[in-house]
């Protein structure tokens, strides 16, 4: 299976371990508390290990959004794919979902009592605040990925926020006007672009 | 027999759930709640909002709701059942297209959707961004955490964000007993 993957892909990936994948979304998946689960796989994937590059990653947050499903598992299918195939797929979403159940099974028992704890309601409200903070860094780096090649993305960019962000109006129409054409726009000309402006 | 019929009407319950729900887990809840509380006597209304709500102080996805409520109704079979369908149909489609994805790399496609797409997906995160600050009520108190967090994070990019979660409780667990917030 690798094999064929060493093939098609025009550069050489470093090997990395089913084990290695499965033990890294599972603390993903144990620290993720707040919501902020997006981040949480750039920081471990690209920032920390450098198993992907963020031009890579970027789209796939894009992808998995889109996508039928929620957002936090479509990217960990998506990046257990690009490590790994079917194989990673795998590792990365039963990484990322152990932890979330055993955890959520011994919530069921003393959920009663946990939602009467005050501080308990205040400190998550704080742990989600600062994980809206990790998706605004998260946000950043794309902003910064989409700025430096030309006007266009820039345009589509902030059309799509207002749009969405601003105005409230549905993903999937925005989505599906805004996709066809940025795509296009990005179509490359020659096989080695060189865009500079 | 009557375990087998529930465990059933949970993966019919869920499955299609799983595919519907697009851009978030938003969408799942008013169906499941319908599914669940109204068209079968499986959970109390209050005992939804429960559930929802403690979700929140869970970490992982937050539509693992699903799940609870099927450990509730057929206990750790019934919970895995409910993660199963709950995950793998947009998992499958999500592998499919994954895979074209990394098959066509280089391709002029790929490369066109690739510098297309994070234009896309900027403008889409920056949009759930103001989405979770005006949900979260739009506090001075959140909006300074977030930006903190932020600002730390972009300052020092290999830090572990869970000190930084760790941290935004303690300022709000201070500001609460310091009587800023009613």
């Amino acid at each position: 299976m690798s094999e064929t993957q060493a093939e098609t892909g025009s550069e050489i990936k470093p090997f990395i371990s089913l084990f290695a994948i499965y033990r890294v979304f599972f603390w993903i998946g144990v620290f993720s508390f707040g919501g902020g689960l997006v981040p949480w796989m750039q920081r471990e994937i690209v920032t920390a290990r450098g198993w992907m590059k963020n031009e890579d990653f970027v789209p796939g947050i894009a992808l998995a959004q889109v996508l039928p499903g929620v957002n936090s598992t479509n990217l960990a299918v998506f990046i257990g794919q690009h490590l790994r195939g079917l194989a990673g797929v795998i590792a990365a979403l039963g990484g990322m979902l152990t932890g979330p159940f055993i955890i959520m099974i011994a919530a069921t028992a003393v959920y009663h009592q946990i939602l009467d704890i005050k501080p308990l309601q205040i400190a998550m409200t704080g742990v989600a605040a600062a994980a809206i903070g990790m998706i605004l860094r998260t946000g950043l780096s794309a902003v910064q990925l989409s700025i430096t090649s030309g006007i266009v993305p820039i345009v589509i960019m902030l059309a799509t926020f207002v749009m969405i962000g601003v105005m409230k109006w549905p993903l999937l129409w925005v989505v599906a006007i805004m996709t066809p054409l940025s795509i296009a726009v990005a179509w490359p000309r020659k096989p080695k672009a060189s865009g500079d402006a | 027999m009557r375990d087998e019929n529930v465990l059933l009407t949970l993966a019919i319950i869920l499955a299609p759930l799983s595919i519907a729900s697009i851009g978030g887990a938003m969408g799942i809840y008013a169906p499941l709640q319908h599914e669940t509380v109204v068209a079968r006597p499986w959970i109390t209304p209050q005992d939804f909002l429960d559930l929802f709500a403690v979700c929140r102080f869970l970490p992982g996805p937050s539509s693992i709701i699903g799940a609870m409520i099927g450990y509730k109704v057929a206990g750790l079979l019934g919970a895995v059942v409910a993660m199963l369908a709950l995950y793998v149909p947009s998992s499958a489609l999500c592998y499919a297209m994954s895979r074209a994805w990394t098959e066509g790399a280089g391709k002029p496609w790929q490369v066109a959707m690739k510098r297309g797409l994070t234009p896309i997906a900027a403008g889409l995160i920056m949009s759930g961004v103001l989405a979770l600050f005006q949900l979260s009520g739009g506090k001075l108190l959140t909006g300074a955490v977030m930006i903190g967090a932020a600002g730390i994070l972009v300052w020092k990019s290999k830090l572990h964000p869970f000190p930084l979660l760790i941290a935004g409780a303690a300022v709000f667990e201070t500001a609460w007993l310091l009587g800023w917030m009613e």
